[in-house]
C-alpha cells in the first residue's frame, strides 16, 4: 500500500522534539520555527540528575524532561493533541497506517537504536527519539526525522520494534497528532509567559537544577580523581552530553538566542535582541569547555579537574547574571 | 558562535550525516547552518564507544576463560549495561547476573532467551555463542 501527504515539508532541526513540534505545527498551518517551538515550550533549562544513570554516568539534560516541548505547544496555540499508545504491537502499527491513509502526518516516539538510517556508531538505546511519519511505500515508511538533513525511510519490522522498544521512558508504540489548532500565530502575551517561566527554571531554589545545578556539576567535577583513568570518561560524558545529545548544552543556548531574537520582534521588546547577543556568548563559553576537557582527554594538556570546575563555575555566573537580567526584560 | 565558526572538519562516528546548529550570520541573525561535525564530538563520541568496546572485549575473555556466559558479552556488544538490560527485559539484576553464569545459561528455557535476544536485535542462535 502507498500513502503519502504530498504537501509535507521536511526540515531540519538541531533537535528531535522541537523540530516535530515546528514541523507539525507548520503543517497545520502555524507556521513557526523551531527555536520558537523550543522557546515557547519554555523547554532549555539545566538539570544534573545523579540518581538517573545514563550508561553508568549521572544525567545531565540541558533541557526540559521529553514531551515537554510537545505539551508545551497546547497552551500557546489553544490546540488538542491526540496522544495514543498501545499494549498491542500490531494494533499500534495498523493505527499508523490508517492515520496514513487519512492522510495525515503522524508524530511517533522511537528508540534510535532500531532506526536503520542512524549511522552504527550514534545507535544507542535512547528511547525518546521523535520524528514524523508522513508515508508508506510498500513496507517502507517515509520518515521525517528532524536531526537528518533529508527525508529517510525506515522498513515496518524495524519501525515497530523503535517504537516498543522497552526500558527507561519506553514508547509504548506513542503516536500522536494536532487533533484541532485553534490560534494560528504567537502572541506576545505567549512569549512572554514562556520566558518568565524558564527563567523561574533557571534561576529556582532546587539545588539540582538551573544555575544552582551547573554549580552542583562544578562541584562534583572538582572532585574527580585525577588518577582515575574514568574520570576522563565522566568529562567525556559531560561534553557528550552537552555536544551530542540531543545537541546538548551550547547547541541548546544558541538555540534559544535565535529564540529571544524572534521573540524581541514579537513583543517589541529590543532588549531581548541584546540578550540573545549574550547568550550565544554563554554558548561559546559552553563551547570553550568542551574544547578544553577534550584536550585533557587527548593529553594535550595535563588532566586538571579544577580547571574544569573554574569553567564550569564561570558558565553558572555567567547563566546567572543573564537570567537576572532576562527577568527584568519580560517583567 | 559565528557561522563560520561551525564545525566543518568532519565527525567519523556522524556517517556522512550532517547535523543542524545555530549560529549567527554576519547580519546578526542567528540561522540554521548544517554541520559536518568537529574533532570535539568526534572525541567524547569514540570515548564512550571505546569504554563500550573494552567492556565487551573484557567480558569475551571472561566466556573464552568459561567464567561467564555469552550473554555478558551480547549485552555489552549491543549497548547495554546491566542496568540497562534489565529496564529493557524487566528482568531483575540479580537474575540476570545469575544467567551470566555459564552453567545456568546452558540452562534457560527458549522464552528467556528469546527475550534477551529480541531486545538486543540478534537471534537465538547468535546469543547462544561468540560471534
Amino acid at each position: 500500500m502507498n500513502m503519502l501527504v504530498e504537501s509535507f515539508q521536511h526540515r531540519h532541526a538541531a533537535h528531535c522534539e522541537s523540530g516535530v513540534a515546528s514541523s507539525m505545527l507548520s503543517h497545520h498551518g502555524a507556521k513557526i520555527s523551531e527555536a520558537m517551538a523550543f522557546g515557547l515550550s519554555s523547554a532549555m533549562a539545566f538539570a544534573y540528575l545523579p540518581f538517573v544513570k545514563f550508561a553508568g554516568f549521572p544525567l545531565i539534560a540541558f533541557r526540559m524532561p521529553p514531551k515537554a516541548i510537545l505539551r508545551g505547544m497546547v497552551k500557546p496555540f489553544k490546540m488538542r493533541f491526540h496522544f495514543e499508545t498501545f499494549r498491542d504491537q500490531i494494533k499500534g502499527m495498523a493505527r499508523l497506517d490508517e492515520m496514513l491513509a487519512q492522510g495525515r502526518i503522524v508524530g511517533i516516539q522511537t528508540s534510535a537504536f532500531w532506526l536503520p538510517y542512524f549511522p552504527a556508531d550514534m545507535r544507542f538505546h535512547f528511547n525518546a527519539h521523535n520524528l514524523i511519519v508522513f508515508g508508506k511505500e510498500g513496507n517502507d515508511y517515509l520518515i521525517s526525522d528532524p536531526v537528518a538533513e533529508d527525508p529517510q525511510r525506515c522498513d515496518a519490522e524495524n519501525l515497530r520494534k523503535a517504537r516498543f522498544a522497552t526500558g527507561l521512558m519506553a514508547p509504548k508504540g506513542l503516536l500522536y497528532y494536532p487533533e484541532e489548532i485553534g490560534q494560528k500565530t504567537v502572541t506576545p502575551a505567549a512569549v512572554l509567559r514562556a520566558i518568565r517561566k524558564t527563567v523561574r527554571i533557571m534561576l529556582g531554589p532546587v539545588p539540582i537544577v538551573g544555575v544552582r545545578g551547573i554549580h552542583m556539576v562544578a562541584n562534583r567535577v572538582g572532585k574527580l580523581d585525577s588518577a582515575d583513568k574514568l574520570s576522563l570518561n565522566y568529562v567525556g560524558h559531560i561534553v557528550r552530553m552537552q555536544e551530542e545529545i540531543g545537541t546538548g548544552g551550547a547547541g541548546f543556548r544558541f538555540l534559544y538566542a535565535a529564540f529571544l531574537q524572534e521573540a524581541a520582534d514579537i513583543t517589541g521588546r529590543q532588549e531581548l535582541k541584546v540578550l540573545a547577543e549574550r547568550l550565544n556568548e554563554i554558548g561559546d563559553g559552553w563551547r570553550e569547555f568542551a574544547l578544553k576537557a577534550v584536550r585533557m582527554i587527548k593529553g594535550r594538556e595535563p588532566f586538571a579537574p579544577s580547571r574544569l570546575a573554574a569553567m564550569l563555575h564561570t558558565q553558572a555566573e555567567h547563566e546567572g547574571e543573564f537570567f537576572r537580567a532576562l527577568k527584568k526584560a519580560v517583567a | 558562535m559565528d557561522v563560520g565558526d561551525v564545525p566543518q572538519e568532519g565527525n567519523r562516528t556522524m556517517g556522512g550525516h550532517r547535523r543542524a546548529m545555530y549560529a549567527r550570520d554576519v547580519d546578526g541573525r542567528i540561522v540554521i547552518v548544517p554541520s559536518r561535525g568537529g574533532e570535539v564530538d568526534e572525541t567524547v563520541t569514540l570515548q564512550a564507544l571505546d569504554l563500550i568496546r573494552e567492556m565487551t572485549e573484557a567480558a569475551k575473555a571472561r566466556v573464552l576463560a568459561g567464567e561467564s556466559s555469552p550473554l555478558e558479552y551480547w549485552m555489552y556488544a549491543q549497548r547495554l549495561d546491566l542496568p540497562q538490560l534489565s529496564q529493557v527485559t524487566g528482568f531483575w539484576q540479580w537474575r540476570i547476573r545469575r544467567h551470566f553464569k555459564p552453567e545456568r545459561f546452558a540452562m534457560l528455557s527458549a522464552d528467556i532467551l528469546l527475550r534477551y535476544a529480541d531486545v538486543m536485535g540478534i537471534t537465538v542462535g547468535q546469543l547462544m555463542k561468540l560471534p
